[in-house]
């Protein structure tokens, strides 16, 4: 019974992560109907630009946020003003194509300029250190670190959109770009400080990626595949649901591994295939696609 | 005067002629050629079938899939049971392997036809995936380190080429010829008015789940056909190598850079990957990173691609599926 408690106990630690894998995701495509295929590759981007600032010099993460953070925010804005912007449109695919190149692109200078190797970033030592709870029953603090972030920007995206001025603005041209523009909203800045802030998430969720586990240049498709599951387990539209859905993925996977250790990203699709199959609108559905 | 409807070109007529002559040529390829030469040629068979259904899914059903290698390498494993663990003719296992990924289609799509736009690509890669990861754990057939396909070894070298060869030319010349037949039925109109517009489309009566459910069906055979025909050639079976998502992104360059919607785009792009794969080998990571940025700045700048280009300044239509309006004065 407590191995039971336990599983799912490190399942929603792990689906922490996933949420935050999925929250820009969500939110590139809740502002701009956007699939960004490249999403996790710029979350190991991110986890790489850490790894190298780390290399370069001798800083705590807590610096390295700094440095990291205005590099990936500038170039979010830069890529949807520059190019993302102008793949907009009624047609799907130009946006999914370029999106699928840069993935390429971006896996291959990362193997390029880093090598095929799995690297790490180092915490400081919180890494290995534990909060017991209950007998056996213990959860890591950088794990539990994971879900609060989680919780944090889940209610802190959840404010931005529904309390704030630029919130406001996202939804409108959400909705209508041509109707927002004539209220005076630019929409392709608009877009852009939504592609910013989608990169602000991958940063943090690439920092914390790169603390838990090593990564490796081509593990961006794998990030991919699960933040899309946490955003369609959770249903479109809610920064709350997205959380969920990580967290229902990352319970899933952690019982799969418990059976076997071949078993557990496969659960984790089979558990997304299900609900697509008897709820293709998510656990917490609040707008439609 | 007197109007009439046009569906072919001269310069269709003349495409045509060339065709048949170029297949009829490569056809006598094993009496002359050296192996390598084969396999370049089977590997060229492959991609340019894989590009004509990825084609057919995206630049006409709409349907962007980025899950084809899953279907490619259901192929691959069905030729394995079939051929080493069923003992059926390895050869005659090919059209066998389409079957199976058509009939594996079948329940998928009713999955993943929930997904829209760049939704359904990521769920389409997540079935690839999963395929993939039930494979691995599948000791039966190598589970992660694949297997070699036994059945081959009975066949001495010179005759499995030639005829691995021979197979593939079928298979390249049925994809283009197959595509073009179907986009100048009925259907394919149906396809084209769902390409131009959904709504529209529906409007005049086109079954659009209908038509998109059997383009799904059409590409998926296509893939597994690839899928036993290029394991044929290469001897041995890995989950990595047949459920890889470096097949759909090759067939999204080859697409996209060649031109989507036209059934000549695929041709040049495969030709045009080819060239640049052989010419650029040494140079590994750099020649991925060149193929991608010219993905992108091509779907930026010329979102029609080369031959889109090209059909658009000259009026030239190799395989024309249009049906244009002719004056004749009589």
């Amino acid at each position: 019974m407590i191995g039971w408690i336990d599983t799912v106990l490190q399942g929603v630690m792990l689906g922490g992560l996933y949420a935050l894998f999925a929250m820009g995701l969500a939110l590139m495509f809740g502002v701009m109907r956007l699939v960004n295929i490249a999403h996790g590759d710029f979350i190991v981007l991110a986890a790489f630009l850490a790894i190298g600032v780390a290399l370069g010099v001798q800083i705590t993460p807590a610096l390295i946020v700094l440095v990291v953070l205005p590099v990936m925010l500038a170039v979010g804005y830069g890529l949807q003003r520059g190019v993302l912007n102008r793949t907009l449109g009624k047609d799907i695919l130009p946006p999914l194509l370029v999106t699928f190149g840069l993935s390429i692109v971006i896996q291959n200078v990362l193997l390029e300029a880093f090598s095929a190797d799995s690297r790490s970033l180092s915490a400081g030592g919180i890494e290995t250190q534990s909060l017991r709870i209950a007998g056996d029953l213990a959860v890591g603090w950088l794990p539990l670190l994971t879900l609060v972030a989680a919780l944090a920007l889940a209610s802190g995206l959840e404010w931005l959109f529904g309390r704030t001025r630029l919130g406001r603005a996202f939804r409108a041209t959400s909705d209508d770009p041509e109707a927002a523009a004539l209220q005076g909203i630019d929409h392709r800045h608009v877009y852009a400080l939504a592609t910013a802030i989608a990169f602000g998430v991958v940063t943090v969720a690439g920092l914390f990626l790169a603390m838990r586990t090593t990564v490796a240049p081509s593990d961006g498709p794998a990030y991919l595949l699960y933040a899309f599951e946490a955003v369609i387990i959770g249903g479109l539209g809610s920064f709350w649901g997205t959380l969920v859905g990580g967290l229902v993925l990352g319970v899933a996977q952690g019982i799969g591994f418990r059976f076997d250790p071949g078993w557990g990203i496969l659960v984790g699709h089979l558990v997304f295939l299900a609900v697509l199959l008897v709820r293709p609108q998510g656990l917490f559905p609040r707008t439609r696609d | 005067m007197a109007a009439s409807v046009e569906r072919a070109t001269r310069a269709s007529r003349i495409a045509g002629a060339v065709s048949v002559v170029t297949v009829l040529t490569l056809g006598t390829l094993p009496a002359w050629a050296d192996s390598s030469t084969l396999r370049l040629f089977v590997e060229f068979a492959c991609l340019l079938a894989l590009a004509q259904m990825w084609n057919l899914l995206a630049g006409y059903g709409g349907l962007v899939s980025v899950g084809q290698q899953g279907y490619l390498g259901i192929g691959g494993y069905a030729l394995v049971v079939l051929a080493d663990l069923g003992g059926l003719d390895p050869f005659a296992c090919v059209p066998i392997a389409g079957l199976v990924a058509a009939l594996v289609a079948v329940p998928v799509s009713k999955l993943v036809f929930r997904l829209h736009g760049g939704y359904f690509a990521i769920g389409t890669w997540v079935v690839a995936e999963s395929f993939r990861l039930i494979v691995s754990n599948a000791t039966i057939v190598g589970g992660g380190t694949g297997t070699s396909l036994t059945s081959m070894r009975e066949f001495p070298k010179a005759m499995r080429e030639s005829l691995t060869f021979w197979i593939a030319l079928v298979v390249a010349v049925g994809a283009v010829a197959g595509v073009y037949w179907l986009l100048r039925s009925r259907h394919g109109l149906a396809l084209t008015a769902i390409r131009d517009g959904e709504r529209a489309a529906a409007s005049q009566g086109v079954n659009i789940a209908a038509t998109k459910f059997w383009v799904y069906l059409v590409a998926a055979f296509g893939c597994g056909i690839v899928g036993a025909l290029y394991f044929l050639m290469n001897l041995r079976v890995s989950p990595d190598a047949a459920f890889g998502v470096s097949w759909t992104a090759f067939v999204i360059f080859i697409v996209v850079i060649g031109g989507i919607g036209t059934i000549e785009g695929p041709i040049i792009g495969t030709l045009l990957f080819f060239v640049l794969r052989e010419t650029l080998a040494d140079f590994g990571t750099w020649y991925l990173i060149v193929l991608g940025l010219v993905a992108v700045v091509v779907m930026v700048r010329f979102p029609r691609g080369l031959w889109g280009y090209v059909a658009a300044r000259f009026d030239l239509h190799l395989f024309p599926v249009r049906r244009r309006l002719a004056d004749r004065r009589t």
